[in-house]
Protein backbone atom coordinates (compact mmCIF):
# COMPACT_ATOMS: atom_id res chain seq x y z
CA UNK A 1 0.00 0.00 0.00
CA UNK A 2 2.76 2.16 0.64
CA UNK A 3 4.59 1.35 -2.38
CA UNK A 4 1.29 2.34 -3.90
CA UNK A 5 0.98 5.74 -2.28
CA UNK A 6 5.08 6.33 -2.80
CA UNK A 7 4.38 5.39 -7.06
CA UNK A 8 1.05 8.01 -6.83
CA UNK A 9 2.99 10.48 -5.53
CA UNK A 10 6.09 10.59 -7.62
CA UNK A 11 4.03 9.20 -10.81
CA UNK A 12 2.38 12.92 -10.84
CA UNK A 13 5.80 14.58 -11.64
CA UNK A 14 6.22 15.42 -15.29
CA UNK A 15 10.05 14.04 -14.97
CA UNK A 16 8.55 11.22 -14.06
CA UNK A 17 6.06 10.58 -16.46
CA UNK A 18 8.33 11.88 -19.28
CA UNK A 19 10.68 8.65 -18.24
CA UNK A 20 7.89 5.99 -18.64
CA UNK A 21 6.53 7.02 -21.80
CA UNK A 22 10.37 7.16 -23.26
CA UNK A 23 11.14 4.49 -21.40
CA UNK A 24 8.22 2.30 -23.07
CA UNK A 25 8.43 3.33 -26.60
CA UNK A 26 12.10 2.84 -27.01
CA UNK A 27 12.13 -0.56 -25.25
CA UNK A 28 9.37 -1.95 -27.65
CA UNK A 29 10.96 -0.95 -31.14
CA UNK A 30 14.73 -2.05 -29.73
CA UNK A 31 13.27 -4.99 -28.51
CA UNK A 32 12.04 -5.63 -32.24
CA UNK A 33 15.02 -4.50 -34.01
CA UNK A 34 16.69 -6.44 -31.46
CA UNK A 35 14.95 -9.78 -32.75
CA UNK A 36 16.76 -9.32 -36.42
CA UNK A 37 19.88 -8.62 -34.90
CA UNK A 38 20.39 -11.95 -32.67
CA UNK A 39 18.67 -13.80 -35.65
CA UNK A 40 21.45 -11.71 -37.82
CA UNK A 41 24.07 -12.58 -35.39
CA UNK A 42 24.77 -9.21 -34.40
CA UNK A 43 24.63 -9.49 -30.87
CA UNK A 44 27.24 -6.81 -30.23
CA UNK A 45 26.18 -4.08 -32.39
CA UNK A 46 24.57 -1.93 -29.85
CA UNK A 47 27.38 -2.39 -27.87
CA UNK A 48 29.86 -1.16 -30.56
CA UNK A 49 27.45 1.86 -32.03
CA UNK A 50 27.03 2.84 -28.45
CA UNK A 51 31.00 3.59 -28.33
CA UNK A 52 30.57 5.19 -31.89
CA UNK A 53 28.03 7.26 -30.13
CA UNK A 54 30.22 8.34 -26.97
CA UNK A 55 32.82 9.22 -29.76
CA UNK A 56 30.38 11.57 -31.01
CA UNK A 57 29.28 13.36 -27.86
CA UNK A 58 33.06 13.69 -27.30
CA UNK A 59 33.04 15.46 -30.53
CA UNK A 60 29.54 17.00 -29.83
CA UNK A 61 31.40 18.02 -26.97
CA UNK A 62 34.89 19.48 -28.05
CA UNK A 63 32.68 21.75 -30.49
CA UNK A 64 30.65 23.01 -27.83
CA UNK A 65 27.39 22.19 -29.52
CA UNK A 66 24.77 21.70 -27.34
CA UNK A 67 22.32 19.88 -29.03
CA UNK A 68 24.67 16.66 -29.02
CA UNK A 69 21.89 14.71 -30.78
CA UNK A 70 22.91 15.95 -33.86
CA UNK A 71 26.14 15.18 -34.03
CA UNK A 72 25.85 11.62 -32.69
CA UNK A 73 22.63 10.61 -34.63
CA UNK A 74 24.35 11.01 -38.20
CA UNK A 75 27.96 9.41 -36.85
CA UNK A 76 25.97 6.10 -35.56
CA UNK A 77 24.15 5.65 -38.40
CA UNK A 78 26.57 6.13 -40.89
CA UNK A 79 28.53 3.76 -38.67
CA UNK A 80 25.37 1.08 -38.09
CA UNK A 81 25.20 1.42 -41.90
CA UNK A 82 28.84 0.38 -42.42
CA UNK A 83 28.60 -2.35 -39.95
CA UNK A 84 25.30 -3.67 -41.26
CA UNK A 85 25.46 -3.27 -44.76
CA UNK A 86 29.48 -4.28 -45.15
CA UNK A 87 30.50 -5.95 -42.07
CA UNK A 88 30.17 -9.46 -43.66
CA UNK A 89 32.43 -9.53 -46.10
CA UNK A 90 34.86 -12.21 -45.92
CA UNK A 91 38.15 -10.08 -44.63
CA UNK A 92 36.73 -8.50 -42.18
CA UNK A 93 33.50 -10.49 -40.32
CA UNK A 94 30.56 -9.00 -38.60
CA UNK A 95 31.84 -9.16 -34.74
CA UNK A 96 35.45 -8.87 -35.37
CA UNK A 97 34.38 -5.53 -37.32
CA UNK A 98 31.92 -4.14 -34.19
CA UNK A 99 34.92 -4.77 -32.09
CA UNK A 100 37.53 -2.46 -34.23
CA UNK A 101 34.44 -0.04 -34.77
CA UNK A 102 33.89 0.05 -31.02
CA UNK A 103 37.24 0.04 -29.50
CA UNK A 104 38.65 2.82 -32.36
CA UNK A 105 35.37 5.37 -31.65
CA UNK A 106 35.63 4.77 -27.43
CA UNK A 107 39.66 5.82 -27.65
CA UNK A 108 38.96 8.58 -29.81
CA UNK A 109 36.24 9.93 -27.66
CA UNK A 110 38.08 9.79 -24.56
CA UNK A 111 41.54 11.37 -26.31
CA UNK A 112 39.53 14.25 -27.48
CA UNK A 113 37.43 14.91 -23.92
CA UNK A 114 40.53 14.74 -22.04
CA UNK A 115 42.90 16.83 -24.39
CA UNK A 116 40.44 19.44 -25.08
CA UNK A 117 37.61 19.52 -22.37
CA UNK A 118 37.47 22.00 -19.56
CA UNK A 119 35.21 20.46 -17.83
CA UNK A 120 36.18 19.77 -14.18
CA UNK A 121 33.95 16.93 -13.79
CA UNK A 122 35.46 14.16 -16.60
CA UNK A 123 34.92 11.39 -15.05
CA UNK A 124 31.36 12.30 -14.26
CA UNK A 125 30.47 13.25 -17.56
CA UNK A 126 31.82 10.01 -19.07
CA UNK A 127 30.24 7.80 -16.13
CA UNK A 128 26.72 9.29 -16.95
CA UNK A 129 27.37 8.42 -20.89
CA UNK A 130 28.39 4.91 -20.00
CA UNK A 131 25.74 4.24 -17.59
CA UNK A 132 22.86 6.04 -18.15
CA UNK A 133 22.52 6.89 -14.54
CA UNK A 134 20.03 10.04 -14.00
CA UNK A 135 19.74 10.86 -17.21
CA UNK A 136 16.20 9.05 -18.39
CA UNK A 137 14.65 11.40 -15.26
CA UNK A 138 15.74 14.75 -16.94
CA UNK A 139 14.54 14.55 -20.38
CA UNK A 140 12.61 17.16 -21.92
CA UNK A 141 9.40 16.93 -24.05
CA UNK A 142 11.18 17.49 -26.81
CA UNK A 143 13.61 13.98 -25.70
CA UNK A 144 10.35 12.40 -25.38
CA UNK A 145 8.36 13.67 -28.49
CA UNK A 146 11.53 12.52 -30.88
CA UNK A 147 11.77 8.62 -28.69
CA UNK A 148 7.74 8.37 -29.47
CA UNK A 149 8.33 9.54 -33.06
CA UNK A 150 10.77 7.23 -34.05
CA UNK A 151 9.27 4.15 -32.04
CA UNK A 152 6.32 4.83 -33.76
CA UNK A 153 8.19 4.92 -36.75
CA UNK A 154 10.13 1.87 -36.31
CA UNK A 155 6.89 -0.10 -35.72
CA UNK A 156 5.21 1.04 -38.76
CA UNK A 157 7.96 -0.18 -40.87
CA UNK A 158 8.13 -2.98 -39.14
CA UNK A 159 4.01 -3.82 -39.91
CA UNK A 160 4.08 -2.67 -43.78
CA UNK A 161 7.46 -4.25 -44.21
CA UNK A 162 7.14 -7.56 -42.26
CA UNK A 163 7.04 -10.24 -44.79
CA UNK A 164 9.69 -8.87 -46.55
CA UNK A 165 11.94 -8.41 -43.19
CA UNK A 166 11.43 -11.82 -42.22
CA UNK A 167 12.46 -13.49 -45.88
CA UNK A 168 15.86 -11.45 -45.84
CA UNK A 169 16.36 -11.92 -42.16
CA UNK A 170 15.85 -15.93 -42.47
CA UNK A 171 17.72 -15.93 -46.05
CA UNK A 172 19.54 -12.94 -47.60
CA UNK A 173 20.58 -15.18 -50.39
CA UNK A 174 17.13 -16.69 -51.33
CA UNK A 175 15.35 -13.02 -50.78
CA UNK A 176 17.81 -11.92 -53.37
CA UNK A 177 17.42 -14.67 -55.86
CA UNK A 178 13.41 -13.75 -55.96
CA UNK A 179 14.31 -10.35 -56.48
CA UNK A 180 13.87 -8.92 -53.37
CA UNK A 181 15.81 -5.62 -52.94
CA UNK A 182 17.74 -6.69 -50.00
CA UNK A 183 20.56 -3.86 -49.59
CA UNK A 184 17.26 -1.33 -49.49
CA UNK A 185 16.20 -3.45 -46.45
CA UNK A 186 18.97 -3.69 -44.95
CA UNK A 187 20.26 0.01 -44.89
CA UNK A 188 16.92 0.56 -43.58
CA UNK A 189 17.08 -1.65 -40.44
CA UNK A 190 20.66 0.15 -40.19
CA UNK A 191 19.13 3.73 -39.80
CA UNK A 192 16.92 2.56 -37.48
CA UNK A 193 19.37 0.70 -35.28
CA UNK A 194 21.34 3.85 -35.28
CA UNK A 195 18.75 6.37 -34.16
CA UNK A 196 17.18 3.60 -31.53
CA UNK A 197 20.59 3.11 -29.89
CA UNK A 198 21.71 7.28 -30.03
CA UNK A 199 18.29 7.36 -28.33
CA UNK A 200 18.23 3.76 -25.86
CA UNK A 201 21.14 5.71 -24.85
CA UNK A 202 19.24 7.92 -22.16
CA UNK A 203 17.40 4.96 -21.18
CA UNK A 204 20.42 3.04 -19.73
CA UNK A 205 23.70 3.93 -21.05
CA UNK A 206 26.01 2.98 -23.34
CA UNK A 207 27.16 -0.03 -21.68
CA UNK A 208 23.80 -1.64 -20.88
CA UNK A 209 22.26 -1.31 -24.55
CA UNK A 210 23.52 -4.85 -25.07
CA UNK A 211 20.68 -5.72 -22.83
CA UNK A 212 17.55 -3.95 -24.40
CA UNK A 213 18.45 -5.42 -27.74
CA UNK A 214 19.00 -8.83 -26.67
CA UNK A 215 17.41 -9.96 -23.86
CA UNK A 216 13.95 -10.09 -24.81
CA UNK A 217 15.07 -11.65 -28.35
CA UNK A 218 16.51 -14.21 -26.49
CA UNK A 219 14.03 -14.55 -23.60
CA UNK A 220 11.28 -14.87 -26.40
CA UNK A 221 13.29 -17.18 -28.43
CA UNK A 222 13.15 -19.72 -25.44
CA UNK A 223 9.46 -20.08 -25.50
CA UNK A 224 8.30 -18.88 -29.17
CA UNK A 225 8.03 -21.76 -32.19
CA UNK A 226 6.98 -18.95 -34.55
CA UNK A 227 8.86 -15.56 -36.08
CA UNK A 228 5.47 -13.31 -35.52
CA UNK A 229 5.14 -15.05 -31.85
CA UNK A 230 8.91 -14.44 -31.06
CA UNK A 231 8.88 -10.71 -32.12
CA UNK A 232 5.43 -9.80 -30.49
CA UNK A 233 6.74 -11.49 -27.07
CA UNK A 234 9.57 -9.56 -27.18
CA UNK A 235 8.24 -6.81 -27.31
CA UNK A 236 6.28 -7.49 -24.72
CA UNK A 237 8.61 -8.68 -22.49
CA UNK A 238 10.59 -5.47 -23.06
CA UNK A 239 7.68 -3.66 -22.27
CA UNK A 240 7.10 -5.26 -19.16
CA UNK A 241 11.02 -5.06 -17.86
CA UNK A 242 11.51 -1.29 -19.34
CA UNK A 243 8.48 -0.17 -17.10
CA UNK A 244 9.06 -2.90 -13.82
CA UNK A 245 12.90 -1.63 -13.88
CA UNK A 246 12.10 2.03 -14.07
CA UNK A 247 9.44 1.46 -11.56
CA UNK A 248 12.09 -0.38 -9.24
CA UNK A 249 14.68 2.24 -9.61
CA UNK A 250 12.76 4.90 -8.51
CA UNK A 251 11.22 3.21 -5.27
CA UNK A 252 13.95 1.49 -4.20
CA UNK A 253 16.47 4.48 -6.03
CA UNK A 254 19.23 2.45 -7.86
CA UNK A 255 20.27 3.08 -11.23
CA UNK A 256 17.63 3.16 -13.50
CA UNK A 257 19.57 1.10 -16.47
CA UNK A 258 21.14 -1.56 -14.14
CA UNK A 259 17.53 -2.48 -12.51
CA UNK A 260 16.33 -3.05 -15.80
CA UNK A 261 18.98 -5.24 -16.63
CA UNK A 262 18.31 -7.08 -13.39
CA UNK A 263 14.94 -7.98 -14.44
CA UNK A 264 15.96 -9.05 -17.62
CA UNK A 265 18.30 -11.52 -16.63
CA UNK A 266 15.66 -12.54 -14.08
CA UNK A 267 13.50 -12.65 -16.79
CA UNK A 268 15.35 -15.11 -19.42
CA UNK A 269 16.56 -17.57 -16.62
CA UNK A 270 12.47 -18.22 -16.28
CA UNK A 271 11.89 -18.42 -19.50
CA UNK A 272 14.74 -20.95 -20.16
CA UNK A 273 13.27 -22.75 -17.17
CA UNK A 274 9.68 -23.07 -19.23
CA UNK A 275 11.12 -24.00 -22.10
CA UNK A 276 13.04 -26.72 -21.00
CA UNK A 277 9.84 -27.87 -19.02
CA UNK A 278 8.29 -27.87 -22.38
CA UNK A 279 10.41 -29.84 -24.26
CA UNK B 1 15.94 -20.81 -77.25
CA UNK B 2 17.11 -22.70 -74.06
CA UNK B 3 16.02 -21.67 -70.53
CA UNK B 4 19.34 -20.88 -70.01
CA UNK B 5 22.53 -20.87 -71.50
CA UNK B 6 26.06 -20.23 -71.31
CA UNK B 7 28.45 -19.48 -73.90
CA UNK B 8 32.17 -18.97 -73.19
CA UNK B 9 30.37 -17.95 -69.51
CA UNK B 10 33.72 -17.05 -66.71
CA UNK B 11 32.56 -16.86 -63.42
CA UNK B 12 33.98 -15.80 -60.37
CA UNK B 13 34.43 -12.80 -57.61
CA UNK B 14 35.50 -9.12 -58.25
CA UNK B 15 36.26 -9.57 -62.09
CA UNK B 16 38.15 -12.57 -61.28
CA UNK B 17 37.08 -15.79 -62.64
CA UNK B 18 37.09 -19.18 -60.55
CA UNK B 19 36.14 -21.30 -63.91
CA UNK B 20 35.66 -20.22 -67.36
CA UNK B 21 34.91 -20.91 -70.72
CA UNK B 22 31.54 -22.67 -69.50
CA UNK B 23 29.61 -23.61 -72.00
CA UNK B 24 26.44 -25.59 -71.50
CA UNK B 25 22.64 -25.27 -72.11
CA UNK B 26 19.56 -26.29 -69.94
CA UNK B 27 16.40 -26.61 -72.16
CA UNK B 28 12.47 -26.63 -69.89
CA UNK B 29 12.81 -30.45 -68.26
CA UNK B 30 15.89 -31.07 -68.12
CA UNK B 31 17.51 -32.72 -65.10
CA UNK B 32 21.20 -31.37 -65.17
CA UNK B 33 24.05 -32.14 -62.15
CA UNK B 34 26.64 -30.07 -61.91
CA UNK B 35 29.68 -31.78 -60.60
CA UNK B 36 33.39 -31.06 -60.00
CA UNK B 37 36.18 -30.78 -57.65
CA UNK B 38 36.05 -28.96 -54.39
CA UNK B 39 36.59 -25.09 -54.69
CA UNK B 40 36.04 -25.53 -58.89
CA UNK B 41 33.62 -23.26 -58.64
CA UNK B 42 30.26 -25.13 -58.65
CA UNK B 43 28.92 -22.81 -56.12
CA UNK B 44 29.97 -20.18 -57.33
CA UNK B 45 27.97 -20.81 -60.90
CA UNK B 46 24.98 -21.36 -59.26
CA UNK B 47 24.99 -17.75 -57.73
CA UNK B 48 25.63 -16.58 -60.84
CA UNK B 49 22.67 -18.50 -62.27
CA UNK B 50 20.59 -17.01 -59.35
CA UNK B 51 22.27 -13.46 -60.50
CA UNK B 52 23.49 -13.06 -57.01
CA UNK B 53 26.66 -12.33 -58.60
CA UNK B 54 27.64 -11.16 -61.82
CA UNK B 55 28.99 -12.81 -64.22
CA UNK B 56 33.63 -11.61 -65.15
CA UNK B 57 32.89 -12.82 -68.68
CA UNK B 58 31.29 -14.43 -71.92
CA UNK B 59 27.67 -14.54 -71.34
CA UNK B 60 24.77 -15.82 -69.64
CA UNK B 61 21.30 -16.17 -71.34
CA UNK B 62 18.22 -16.79 -70.10
CA UNK B 63 14.88 -16.94 -72.29
CA UNK B 64 12.17 -19.12 -73.19
CA UNK B 65 9.72 -16.91 -71.21
CA UNK B 66 12.06 -17.48 -68.17
CA UNK B 67 12.11 -15.10 -66.11
CA UNK B 68 16.05 -13.99 -63.89
CA UNK B 69 14.24 -14.40 -60.73
CA UNK B 70 11.96 -17.36 -61.50
CA UNK B 71 14.23 -19.92 -60.34
CA UNK B 72 14.02 -21.59 -57.19
CA UNK B 73 16.61 -22.24 -54.71
CA UNK B 74 17.49 -24.99 -52.68
CA UNK B 75 20.46 -23.26 -50.61
CA UNK B 76 22.97 -25.59 -48.04
CA UNK B 77 21.56 -25.04 -44.86
CA UNK B 78 23.53 -22.14 -42.60
CA UNK B 79 24.38 -21.50 -39.41
CA UNK B 80 21.96 -18.89 -39.02
CA UNK B 81 19.14 -21.01 -39.28
CA UNK B 82 19.68 -24.04 -37.12
CA UNK B 83 17.84 -21.71 -33.99
CA UNK B 84 15.58 -19.56 -35.80
CA UNK B 85 12.11 -19.23 -34.53
CA UNK B 86 10.25 -19.70 -37.40
CA UNK B 87 7.29 -22.01 -38.57
CA UNK B 88 7.36 -24.31 -41.38
CA UNK B 89 4.62 -22.36 -42.52
CA UNK B 90 6.15 -18.80 -42.21
CA UNK B 91 9.35 -20.63 -43.91
CA UNK B 92 7.38 -21.65 -46.64
CA UNK B 93 5.45 -18.81 -47.32
CA UNK B 94 8.21 -16.83 -47.85
CA UNK B 95 9.02 -17.98 -51.00
CA UNK B 96 5.91 -16.84 -52.27
CA UNK B 97 7.12 -12.53 -52.05
CA UNK B 98 7.60 -11.61 -54.83
CA UNK B 99 4.64 -13.31 -56.70
CA UNK B 100 2.44 -10.77 -55.22
CA UNK B 101 3.32 -6.96 -55.23
CA UNK B 102 1.05 -6.44 -52.17
CA UNK B 103 2.76 -5.89 -48.72
CA UNK B 104 0.66 -8.60 -47.26
CA UNK B 105 0.53 -12.45 -48.34
CA UNK B 106 -3.41 -12.84 -50.03
CA UNK B 107 -5.84 -16.23 -50.43
CA UNK B 108 -4.19 -17.28 -53.39
CA UNK B 109 0.05 -17.16 -51.76
CA UNK B 110 -1.39 -19.38 -49.06
CA UNK B 111 -3.51 -21.67 -51.27
CA UNK B 112 -0.60 -22.39 -53.47
CA UNK B 113 2.02 -22.94 -50.15
CA UNK B 114 -0.39 -25.31 -48.91
CA UNK B 115 -0.73 -27.14 -51.82
CA UNK B 116 3.27 -27.29 -52.06
CA UNK B 117 3.50 -28.49 -48.27
CA UNK B 118 0.63 -31.25 -48.96
CA UNK B 119 3.09 -32.48 -52.07
CA UNK B 120 6.17 -33.13 -50.05
CA UNK B 121 3.85 -34.10 -46.85
CA UNK B 122 4.51 -31.91 -44.44
CA UNK B 123 1.47 -30.17 -44.49
CA UNK B 124 0.65 -31.49 -40.72
CA UNK B 125 4.30 -29.85 -39.45
CA UNK B 126 2.79 -26.82 -40.90
CA UNK B 127 3.12 -25.55 -37.17
CA UNK B 128 5.92 -26.86 -36.06
CA UNK B 129 9.04 -24.79 -35.45
CA UNK B 130 11.57 -24.97 -38.40
CA UNK B 131 14.56 -25.53 -35.84
CA UNK B 132 12.93 -28.76 -34.51
CA UNK B 133 12.55 -30.35 -37.41
CA UNK B 134 15.05 -33.70 -38.58
CA UNK B 135 17.63 -32.43 -41.40
CA UNK B 136 15.20 -33.89 -43.79
CA UNK B 137 12.27 -32.43 -42.79
CA UNK B 138 13.98 -29.20 -42.88
CA UNK B 139 15.10 -29.56 -46.76
CA UNK B 140 11.58 -30.50 -47.51
CA UNK B 141 10.79 -26.43 -45.72
CA UNK B 142 13.05 -25.20 -47.32
CA UNK B 143 12.01 -27.22 -50.71
CA UNK B 144 8.46 -25.89 -50.38
CA UNK B 145 9.74 -22.26 -49.88
CA UNK B 146 11.50 -22.65 -53.39
CA UNK B 147 8.39 -24.56 -55.04
CA UNK B 148 6.35 -21.47 -54.13
CA UNK B 149 8.56 -19.03 -55.59
CA UNK B 150 9.16 -20.76 -59.06
CA UNK B 151 7.37 -23.85 -60.68
CA UNK B 152 10.28 -23.54 -63.81
CA UNK B 153 13.07 -24.48 -62.37
CA UNK B 154 14.71 -25.74 -59.31
CA UNK B 155 18.34 -25.17 -57.96
CA UNK B 156 19.35 -27.29 -55.50
CA UNK B 157 23.06 -27.25 -53.87
CA UNK B 158 24.55 -30.68 -52.87
CA UNK B 159 20.73 -31.07 -51.50
CA UNK B 160 22.31 -34.90 -50.07
CA UNK B 161 24.57 -34.11 -48.42
CA UNK B 162 24.59 -33.84 -44.82
CA UNK B 163 21.03 -36.39 -45.11
CA UNK B 164 20.96 -40.02 -43.81
CA UNK B 165 20.40 -42.71 -46.79
CA UNK B 166 16.93 -42.86 -46.56
CA UNK B 167 16.26 -39.13 -46.52
CA UNK B 168 18.48 -39.03 -49.71
CA UNK B 169 16.59 -41.57 -51.24
CA UNK B 170 13.29 -39.24 -50.35
CA UNK B 171 14.90 -36.28 -51.99
CA UNK B 172 15.88 -37.60 -55.22
CA UNK B 173 12.36 -39.70 -55.96
CA UNK B 174 11.05 -36.53 -54.76
CA UNK B 175 13.06 -34.33 -57.62
CA UNK B 176 11.85 -37.60 -60.43
CA UNK B 177 8.56 -36.63 -59.40
CA UNK B 178 9.07 -32.82 -59.24
CA UNK B 179 11.49 -33.10 -63.11
CA UNK B 180 8.05 -35.62 -64.34
CA UNK B 181 6.17 -32.90 -63.73
CA UNK B 182 8.40 -30.40 -65.69
CA UNK B 183 10.08 -28.51 -63.39
CA UNK B 184 13.83 -28.31 -64.96
CA UNK B 185 16.33 -29.68 -61.88
CA UNK B 186 19.70 -28.22 -61.68
CA UNK B 187 21.75 -29.98 -58.84
CA UNK B 188 25.28 -30.01 -57.87
CA UNK B 189 26.45 -32.67 -56.25
CA UNK B 190 29.54 -34.94 -54.83
CA UNK B 191 26.80 -38.31 -55.13
CA UNK B 192 27.46 -40.32 -58.04
CA UNK B 193 24.08 -41.78 -57.37
CA UNK B 194 22.67 -38.43 -58.51
CA UNK B 195 23.65 -39.40 -62.26
CA UNK B 196 21.94 -41.61 -62.51
CA UNK B 197 18.42 -39.34 -62.30
CA UNK B 198 20.01 -36.91 -64.53
CA UNK B 199 19.47 -35.98 -68.56
CA UNK B 200 22.70 -33.66 -68.49
CA UNK B 201 25.98 -33.44 -66.72
CA UNK B 202 28.20 -30.55 -66.52
CA UNK B 203 31.73 -31.22 -65.13
CA UNK B 204 33.51 -28.42 -64.02
CA UNK B 205 37.17 -28.91 -64.57
CA UNK B 206 39.53 -26.01 -63.97
CA UNK B 207 41.46 -27.50 -67.53
CA UNK B 208 38.67 -28.92 -68.95
CA UNK B 209 35.05 -28.78 -68.63
CA UNK B 210 32.46 -31.30 -69.99
CA UNK B 211 29.14 -30.74 -71.13
CA UNK B 212 26.90 -33.54 -72.73
CA UNK B 213 24.20 -35.68 -72.00
CA UNK B 214 24.42 -38.43 -69.12
CA UNK B 215 24.90 -40.93 -71.79
CA UNK B 216 27.83 -39.34 -72.95
CA UNK B 217 29.00 -38.45 -69.98
CA UNK B 218 28.98 -42.03 -68.12
CA UNK B 219 31.36 -42.71 -71.70
CA UNK B 220 33.70 -39.80 -71.02
CA UNK B 221 37.27 -39.84 -69.55
CA UNK B 222 35.55 -37.01 -66.77
CA UNK B 223 33.52 -39.75 -65.32
CA UNK B 224 36.45 -42.03 -64.21
CA UNK B 225 38.06 -38.59 -62.90
CA UNK B 226 34.82 -38.31 -61.03
CA UNK B 227 34.76 -41.87 -59.48
CA UNK B 228 38.48 -41.72 -58.61
CA UNK B 229 37.53 -38.58 -57.09
CA UNK B 230 34.50 -39.79 -54.63
CA UNK B 231 36.18 -43.08 -53.82
CA UNK B 232 38.88 -40.75 -52.46
CA UNK B 233 36.31 -38.84 -50.50
CA UNK B 234 34.26 -41.92 -49.58
CA UNK B 235 37.28 -43.80 -48.30
CA UNK B 236 36.08 -44.08 -44.94
CA UNK B 237 32.39 -43.75 -46.27
CA UNK B 238 29.85 -45.84 -48.26
CA UNK B 239 31.22 -48.35 -50.42
CA UNK B 240 31.19 -47.39 -54.14
CA UNK B 241 29.59 -49.74 -56.52
N1 LIG C 1 32.78 -14.65 -51.74
C1 LIG C 1 33.93 -15.05 -52.34
N2 LIG C 1 34.86 -14.13 -52.72
C2 LIG C 1 36.01 -14.51 -53.32
N3 LIG C 1 36.33 -15.80 -53.60
C3 LIG C 1 35.44 -16.75 -53.26
C4 LIG C 1 34.21 -16.43 -52.61
N4 LIG C 1 33.54 -17.58 -52.38
C5 LIG C 1 34.31 -18.57 -52.86
N5 LIG C 1 35.45 -18.08 -53.39
C6 LIG C 1 36.51 -18.87 -54.04
O1 LIG C 1 36.04 -19.37 -55.27
C7 LIG C 1 36.52 -20.68 -55.50
C8 LIG C 1 35.37 -21.58 -55.89
O2 LIG C 1 34.48 -21.72 -54.79
P1 LIG C 1 33.09 -22.47 -54.93
O3 LIG C 1 32.38 -22.30 -53.64
O4 LIG C 1 32.39 -22.03 -56.16
O5 LIG C 1 33.57 -23.97 -55.10
P2 LIG C 1 32.67 -25.28 -55.20
O6 LIG C 1 32.92 -25.86 -56.54
O7 LIG C 1 31.27 -25.00 -54.86
O8 LIG C 1 33.35 -26.18 -54.10
P3 LIG C 1 32.66 -27.20 -53.06
O9 LIG C 1 32.55 -28.50 -53.76
O10 LIG C 1 33.68 -27.28 -51.96
O11 LIG C 1 31.36 -26.63 -52.60
C9 LIG C 1 37.22 -21.12 -54.24
O12 LIG C 1 38.62 -21.10 -54.49
C10 LIG C 1 36.87 -20.08 -53.21
O13 LIG C 1 37.98 -19.80 -52.40
MG1 LIG D 1 29.89 -25.41 -53.12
Amino acid sequence: MEVLNLLGYYIKFPFVQNAFIAGVFIALCSSLLGVILVLKRFSYIGDGLSHVAFGGLAVATVLKITEYNLVIMPITVVAAILLLRFGTSEKVHGDSAIAMLAVVALAFGYLLMNVFSNSANISGDVCTTLFGSTSILTLSRMDVFVCVFMSLLTIALFVVFYNRIFAITFDEDFAKATGIHVARYQTMIAIMTGIIIVLAMNLVGSLLITALLVFPALTAMQVFKSFRGTLIYAAVISVFGALSGILLSIIASTPVGATIVLIYTVLFVIHVGIGKVRS
Amino acid sequence: MAYILGRELAVGYNGKPVAENLNFKVNRGDYLCIVGMNGAGKSTLMKTLLSLINPVGGELKIGDGLEPHEIGYLPQQSDTQRDFPATVWEVALSGTITRNRRLMYSKAQKAYVERRLKELNIYNLKNESYRSLSGGQQQRTLLARALSATSKVLLLDEPVSGLDPNAMQQLYTITDELNQKGITIIMVTHDMAAIEHATHVLHVNKNKHFFGTKDEYLKSSHYKMFCELEADDNRSGKEIA
